[in-house]
């Protein structure tokens, strides 16, 4: 999207051991000794209802909320031996109301870590320039103020400022829960695209679990009582819920959310027959699926129409011959959307073209059924070492 | 400090040195024995003087504001001006608006009482129509959805609903007036402030200040606290906080 | 009216002596005004920054508000006397309360979120109270100090009332200066009554952030427009 920051710093993997808080005169713990690893550049998603203290969990990391019991270690280093101030100065943090300083402006918003870490005016002043440009902001934005933004810019703002200081670690607290659908979904887009640029290690705290799914390299899904459930990929916890309180946070719709996560460039699509006009169509007769016919592609392989199984009598085919082909997706399209247009025509398989338009393949209802399952096996063998 | 000649011109009430009172003659601290003496004839009547003040005062201040509220209410375009004309008698010192008064209305109860009223009723004019102003649009649209007409919303929903506003600037109102009364006294014979300028003037005898102003005081906070009880009495549903 | 334009001549006539008795009348509201300021604000700030002791800053304020000034004067004699100091502490006794409430009020109500976005980046107590909430809980301060300022102004007028000092030398001395100096006091007073209202309004808008400025109040006022007190005690 953009340039990375002028600083990276590496991502500090973040550890949570027997993790506990319990408020005095509660019944119950907020958070009962959860543990979980995040590695370094990945995002960690933590989801559950509410009460479930997702929250208190992620507020621990950065001692805004003392813990009762276990231990919290960035990068191997004890969050409890450091002064807080100073800890919290080192971890980027977006809060869902954002929280912006009304009476400075957005710039000075940004660099405000920067200047409590005594860099130079100058300094501050580019970093603050670039982060804007990073997350999408016009550069003349900086001199406005928060009163005047929308609440998406002043979201962007609030991703900017965390990542001032450029931290090993980013806290994200319903980051984008106040954002209107059509943003938000422009955000978490935007965030990911980051996210492939600067890697860094992000605890992301939502109650909406589409939003998990999408976002997270791993999720831990926590009860109420803060007591972990699960915590695995995205595919893993669709494909296995560990138990029935799980199955039924995910939803019943689990499958069509798992196949919301692979796109139609990661399969092996099914080969299509294509010939060019006047070529013998005898070498890809066997290639033909039920329902579709012989696909006349150009030189460079961009598709012109598609002679149905009824007009290949003869062995070859002109440009006559050929119907204009209805729907066809491309390789961008994830397996959900894919399916979901299938079904508009009675399941019949689609036609795949790839980034430039040319035919890449088929993708079929069976191919996604046979994926889907490959997928269950590769997971389960996978996640013993934690890889996708 | 003023002579005599003051003192005799304003009828100084001369503490009564009849009984060889030691509290008395050295003038303590507080004498009791001879404020009880003196309660019916000293203490009450100027007491009741100065809640007739009061209530005078608050009592047409409140119609007035009341008037021009209800006016601001309808008509939005009344409210700038009522505002600045109202700060703007707020803003004059109540001791030079009783002076300049002296050559209108001579000294007595006339002189005091405008002052008063004046003084209050940006107080009482502001809170009123905040307090109808503060009845949320949604509140106002289901009522008139039931099929309220104008006046029916103004006396069921949006006068009960503006009622702890309007208590509020009673409050303030009421203490504020019995404070200036304390120091109108210096322009009219009357209440509580009149005991006060006379033991200054005359003998700085220490229980005739504490008693009338600690009377003053007690008044005040009386007041106030009655109309906070009964402000709660009445909407007890403003009270109510939700727990933060 | 003959009495108005006599005022108005005895101003013109006697402009040495109402300097003089105009300076005193600011000394004796400046002292009280600083000494409300230096004990309100600071313990304002400290405890709507811990979000305790709403119960005591509203209270202070609603007691206070409620104290008769001449009363208070006339309590104070037994025990200080007659004297600049009995002036001086029944005015900081009446100017405290409003510049504590609105203290109090003017940075609890600092909006959490930016406080707890403050926190979260590493801001220690004392830059969170330096940095963000004592920038946006300025002008509200302020506008304390401006009731509390126009009430001394006015208030310590009462030093006259035993020769203490101030504009209230000639207002309560009617037999020395006639209606016409009492009156011309009164204008005087009036005008600096107004002159400290326009002074600390001024001030008032100069301390409002940048930001801050095309935004709607903070706090919309619920009683007179200076202080912000609650309806319910």
């Amino acid at each position: 999207m953009n340039e990375p920051p002028t600083t990276n710093t590496a991502a500090a993997p973040l550890e949570m051991r027997d993790v506990t808080k319990r408020y005095p005169g509660a019944k119950t713990a907020a958070v009962d000794r959860l543990c979980l690893e995040v590695p370094a550049g990945e995002i960690c998603v933590l989801v559950g209802p509410s009460g479930c203290g997702k929250t208190t969990a992620m507020r621990l990391v950065n001692r805004m909320i003392e813990l009762t019991s276990g231990d919290i270690l960035i990068d191997g280093v004890t969050v409890l031996k450091r002064d807080p101030s100073d800890l919290r100065r080192e971890i980027g943090y977006v809060i869902q109301q954002i929280g912006l300083f009304p009476h400075i402006t957005i710039s000075a918003n940004v660099g405000v870590v920067p200047q409590l870490l005594g860099w130079h005016k100058e300094r501050i002043a580019r970093r603050s320039a670039d982060l804007l440009q990073l997350v999408g902001l016009p550069e003349e934005m900086g001199s406005r103020f928060p009163g005047q933004l929308s609440g998406g810019q002043r979201q962007r703002v609030g991703v900017a400022r965390a990542l001032a200081a450029d931290p090993p670690l980013m806290l994200m607290d319903e980051p984008f829960g106040a954002i209107d659908p059509i943003n938000r979904e422009h955000l978490q887009n935007e965030f990911l695209r980051l996210q492939s640029a600067i890697r860094k290690t992000v605890v992301f705290v939502t109650h909406d679990i589409d939003e998990a799914i999408k976002m997270g390299d791993r999720i831990a899904i926590l009860r109420e009582g803060g007591e972990l459930v699960q915590y695995d990929t995205p595919n893993e916890i669709l494909a296995h819920p560990a138990d029935d309180f799980v199955a039924r946070f995910v939803g019943a719709d689990r499958g069509l959310k798992r196949l919301a996560l692979t796109r139609l460039a990661d399969l092996d699509l099914i080969a299509a027959p294509c010939v060019r006009p006047g070529q013998p169509i005898g070498s890809v007769r066997n290639q033909l699926l039920p329902g579709t016919g012989v696909v006349l592609v150009d030189t460079d392989g961009h598709p012109l129409g598609e002679v149905p199984p009824d007009r290949l009598a003869d062995g070859r085919v002109t440009d006559s011959d050929a119907r204009t082909i209805g729907q066809t997706v491309t390789t961008a399209f994830t397996m959900r959307e894919a399916l979901s247009l299938m079904m508009t025509d009675s399941l019949r398989p689609l036609l795949v073209l790839d980034g430039e338009g040319r035919v890449a393949g088929y993708v079929s209802i069976e191919l996604i059924n046979r994926t889907l399952h490959d997928e269950a096996q590769h997971a389960r063998r996978g996640s013993a070492t934690g890889t996708r | 400090m003023s002579g005599a000649a003051v003192a005799a011109a304003s009828g100084p009430v001369i503490p009564h040195y009849g009984t060889s009172d030691s509290c008395v003659l050295h003038n303590g601290a507080f004498c009791w024995h001879w404020f009880a003496q003196n309660w019916g004839s000293l203490f009450q009547p100027k007491l009741i003087q100065h809640v007739e003040l009061t209530v005078i005062a608050l009592v047409i201040g409140f119609a007035i504001s009341f008037v021009l509220a209800l006016a601001a209410h309808r008509r939005r375009w009344l409210a700038p001006p009522v505002t600045f004309v109202t700060s703007l008698l707020y803003t004059i010192p109540s001791l030079a608006a009783f002076e300049i008064l002296v050559p209108i209305t001579g000294l007595g109860s006339l002189t005091i009482e405008i002052p008063l009223i004046s003084y209050t009723l940006l107080v009482l004019f502001t809170n009123t129509l905040a307090g109808l102003s503060g009845v949320s649009a949604e509140v106002r649209d289901a009522a008139t959805g039931i099929g309220l007409t104008r006046r029916q919303m103004l006396t069921r929903v949006e006068l009960p609903l503006a009622l702890p506003t309007i208590v509020a600037g009673i409050r303030v109102a009421t203490v504020t007036i019995i404070s200036l009364a304390t120091v109108a006294a210096y322009v009219g014979n009357e209440g509580l402030g009149q005991l006060i300028f006379d033991a200054l003037h005359s003998n700085d005898f220490n229980t005739q200040f504490l008693g009338a102003g600690g009377l003053a005081i007690l008044l005040a906070l009386v007041a106030d606290g009655f109309l906070v009880l009964t402000q709660r009495q009445l909407t007890p549903w403003a009270t109510a906080r939700r727990p933060v | 009216m003959s009495a108005f334009s006599a005022a108005f001549t005895f101003v013109i006539h006697n402009g040495h002596l109402l300097l003089t008795k105009t300076e005193t009348h600011l000394a004796i509201s400046f002292e009280a005004i600083l000494i409300s300021v230096v004990l309100g604000v600071p313990l304002g700030v400290v405890l709507g920054h811990i979000h305790k002791g709403s119960f005591l800053a509203i209270n202070v304020s609603n007691v206070g508000r409620a104290l008769p000034s001449l009363a208070l004067l006339s309590v104070l004699l037994p025990v200080v006397g007659i004297s600049r100091t009995n002036v001086i502490i029944t005015l900081v006794v009446l100017a405290f309360p409003p510049v504590l409430t609105n203290s109090y009020v003017a940075v609890e109500q600092v909006d959490s979120d930016v406080v707890e976005a403050a926190k979260g980046m590493g801001m220690r107590t004392s830059e969170v109270i330096r940095k963000v909430e004592l920038p946006l809980a300025l002008p509200l301060i302020f506008a304390g100090i401006r009731t509390a300022a126009v009430f001394v102004v006015a208030t310590a007028t009462l030093a006259g009332v035993f020769g203490g000092g101030g504009l209230g030398d000639i207002l309560f001395n009617e037999p020395s200066y006639k209606l016409s100096g009492v009156i011309g006091s009164s204008y005087v007073l009036v005008v600096l009554a107004l002159a400290f209202q326009v002074m600390f309004k001024g001030l008032e808008l100069a301390v409002t952030p940048r930001g801050l400025r095309k935004q709607p109040r903070l706090v919309p006022p619920q009683v007179v427009e200076p202080s912000v007190l609650q309806p319910a005690a």
